[in-house]
C-alpha cells in the first residue's frame, strides 16, 4: 500500500517558459481512485508523469511511500507505479501480443509461474485472451490501447496511473477500462486516470481534481466537484458537469453527477411528499 | 455533394474488406455522422472519401467515389486536395513536423493552394479564433498537449476553406468545452454550405450537429436515417455503440418509473 505526495511541483519543459505544472500540492492516499481532468493543456499530463519518475520536478519534490522520487531508482518506481501512456505506439513494441504483456512483468522480477498466471489474468481482463499470438499491430488503435493498459496491469504495482484511457474507446472498450478500474480497487491497488469524459469519471471514482493553467483549481468528490456551485469553475475549465447533472439542477435536486444518483434522489423526494 | 456508390476496400494484403458495398449520399450544406464498434471500417470509409485510398494508401477498391459529379479517381490529386479536406484521428500523422510555430502550421495548407499572403493570414487567425487556441499561435506545435495538437490539426483543416469536410474522430481527446467549439464550428460551416462526413463515439455531440447517422457494423451499413431515430433505436448498444446520454437517462429515468412530463421535460 503506497502512499503518493506532491509538494509544490512545478514543471518547465527544456527549450519552454511555460509553467506545464505551476506548483501542485496533492497527497493521494492507498487505495484511492482520483480522476484527473481540466482544459487541453491544462498540465495533466505533465503532473502524472512525474509519478514514475519519466519527468523530474523543476521545482518541488514527489515522495513515493515517503522516498523522494528523485532518488529512487527507475526499477524500484517501476515496481510500485505503472503508466499507462495515452498514445500505446509510444510503449508498444513486441512481436506478439502475449510477449508484449510479459515484458514489464518480466521486468519487475516476477517468477515464472507469477508471471504466467500475472499475464493471463491482464489479457483476460482486457478481452484480449484471443489474441496471444496476434502482432500487435495488426490490431485496431483501440485495442492496442487495451494492449498498452494489459501490459502495465501484468505488472502487479500498487499504483496505476492511466493517461486518458477511454479516448477513442467504444462503447465495449469503455466498459472494459471501466471494471479494470473497478478491480484494481477491489485489490486494494491506488487508481489516477486522466479523462475527459465526465460522465465516466463520475461514475468510476471517488475523488476528481480538476486542473487549470498547471494549477488545481478544485478537488472533491464527484458530487461535490460537480455541485452547481462549482459549474462557473467548470466553464472557466473548458469543462462541462455530467449530464445527469444538469437534469437534477432543472429538477431543483442536489448534486447528481451519475444516472444513479439521479434516481435516488428522486425517490428520497418522491418519499418526503408521501410523509 | 459526395456519393459513394457501393464501395468495397480491400487494403494491400489483407484478407478481407474493411469496407463493403458503402452507399451514401452526402448533401451540400449536410452533416452526416458514422457510428460503429471499433474497427467497424469507419477510418477506411473516411480515407476513401477522401480520395487517400487508393491514392495515397495502396488496396483495391470496388465502386465509385463521386465529388460533386466527378470520379476521384480520375481527378488530380491538388483538385482533390482543393475541394475535399481530411482530418486524421491521430493529429500527429497530421502535424507537417515543419513548422515552428502553430501560426505556420495552420497558415501551411492555404500557402499551398497558392494564396495571397493577406487571405492566408486572415484565414489563419479566423481559424485560431473559431477554435479558441488564439494564445497557442507563437508556441511549438511539437510541444502541445494532444488535445492541443488535435485542435491545430482541425486549424489546419478549416483554413483549406474545403467545400467538402471529412473528420475522424476529430474530438477523441478534445475537453468538454473544445468539443463544443468544434460541434458549433462545423454547424456553422454546413449552414455555409459545407458537406460534412464525421465519425465520432461521442454521440451528444452528433445528436448536436447531425441532420443524418448511419452505424457502420464490420465494415457494412447496418442503420441509416434521422439522427434522433438511429441514435434512439433499442439495439444501438448491441451495434457497439453509446447512446447519447438523453436518450441512456431518458429510459434509466423510465425504467424506475419517473416517465412523467415534468421529469421528462428537464431532459431537454
Amino acid at each position: 500500500m503506497i502512499e503518493l505526495r506532491l509538494e509544490g511541483l512545478v514543471h518547465v519543459y527544456r527549450d519552454s517558459t511555460v509553467r506545464a505544472v505551476d506548483g501542485v500540492d496533492l497527497q493521494v492516499g492507498p487505495g484511492q481512485r482520483v480522476a484527473i481532468v481540466g482544459q487541453n493543456g491544462s498540465g495533466k499530463t505533465t503532473l502524472v508523469r512525474h509519478l514514475n519518475g519519466l519527468l523530474r520536478p523543476t521545482e518541488g519534490r514527489v515522495l513515493v511511500d515517503g522516498s523522494d522520487a528523485a532518488r529512487l531508482h527507475v526499477a524500484q518506481l517501476a515496481r510500485r507505479v505503472g503508466l499507462v501512456f495515452q498514445d500505446p505506439d509510444r510503449q508498444i513494441f513486441a512481436r506478439s501480443v502475449r510477449a508484449e504483456v510479459e515484458f514489464g512483468a518480466r521486468n519487475v522480477g516476477m517468477d515464472r509461474a507469477d508471471r504466467n498466471d500475472a499475464v493471463s489474468q491482464a489479457l483476460a481482463a482486457t478481452g484480449l485472451e484471443g489474441e496471444s499470438d496476434t502482432n500487435p499491430y495488426d490490431l485496431g488503435d483501440s485495442r492496442r490501447k487495451l494492449l498498452a493498459l494489459a501490459s502495465v496491469l501484468a505488472m502487479r504495482t500498487p499504483v496505476l496511473v492511466l493517461d486518458e484511457p477511454t479516448t477513442g474507446q467504444d462503447v465495449r472498450g469503455v466498459e472494459i477500462v471501466g471494471s479494470v478500474i473497478r478491480a484494481a480497487h477491489a485489490e486494494g491497488r491506488t487508481v489516477i486516470a486522466i479523462s475527459h469524459d465526465m460522465g465516466f469519471v463520475a461514475e468510476t471514482f471517488d475523488r476528481v481534481v480538476i486542473m487549470r493553467e498547471g494549477r488545481i483549481v478544485l478537488d472533491g468528490s464527484p458530487a461535490g466537484v460537480f455541485a452547481q456551485r462549482a459549474w462557473s469553475t467548470l466553464e472557466e475549465t473548458y469543462l462541462e458537469p455530467p449530464f445527469p447533472s444538469r437534469v437534477g439542477a432543472r429538477l431543483g435536486l442536489d448534486s447528481t453527477p451519475t444516472d444513479e444518483a439521479l434516481i435516488a434522489r428522486l425517490r428520497e423526494r418522491a418519499s418526503d411528499s408521501v410523509l | 455533394m459526395l456519393v459513394l456508390e457501393a464501395v468495397s476496400y480491400r487494403y494491400a494484403g489483407a484478407e478481407r474488406p474493411a469496407i463493403r458495398q458503402v452507399s451514401l449520399t452526402l448533401d451540400k450544406g449536410e452533416v452526416l455522422g458514422v457510428v460503429g464498434p471499433s474497427e467497424a471500417g469507419k477510418t477506411t470509409l473516411c480515407l476513401v472519401a477522401s480520395g487517400l485510398a487508393p491514392r495515397a494508401i495502396r488496396g483495391a477498391m470496388d465502386g465509385r467515389v463521386l465529388l460533386d459529379g466527378a470520379d476521384t479517381t480520375a481527378l488530380p490529386m491538388h483538385e482533390m486536395a482543393a475541394r475535399a479536406g481530411i482530418c486524421f484521428q491521430h493529429p500527429q500523422t497530421q502535424i507537417s513536423g515543419i513548422c515552428g510555430t502553430v501560426f505556420e502550421e495552420i497558415a501551411f495548407g492555404p500557402m499551398n493552394l497558392g494564396l495571397q499572403r493577406d487571405d492566408v493570414v486572415v484565414r489563419t487567425w479566423d481559424a485560431l479564433d473559431v477554435l479558441g487556441i488564439t494564445a497557442l499561435a507563437e508556441r511549438d506545435p511539437m510541444q502541445l498537449s494532444g488535445g492541443q495538437m488535435q485542435l491545430v490539426a482541425i486549424g489546419g483543416l478549416l483554413a483549406l476553406r474545403p467545400a467538402h469536410l471529412i473528420l475522424d474522430e476529430p474530438t477523441a481527446q478534445l475537453d468538454p468545452g473544445g468539443t463544443r467549439l468544434v460541434g458549433e464550428c462545423l454547424a456553422r460551416l454546413a449552414a455555409g454550405g459545407a458537406s460534412i462526413l464525421i465519425t465520432e463515439q461521442k454521440t451528444d455531440l452528433l445528436e448536436r450537429i447531425c441532420g443524418r447517422v448511419v452505424v457502420l457494423e464490420k465494415g457494412g451499413i447496418v442503420a441509416a436515417g434521422p439522427t434522433d431515430e438511429v441514435l434512439a433505436a433499442a439495439g444501438l448498444a448491441a451495434m457497439g455503440v453509446a447512446a447519447p446520454s438523453r436518450v441512456r437517462v431518458r429510459r434509466a429515468l423510465a425504467g424506475a418509473g419517473f416517465g412523467d412530463g415534468a421529469i421528462m421535460d428537464a431532459l431537454h
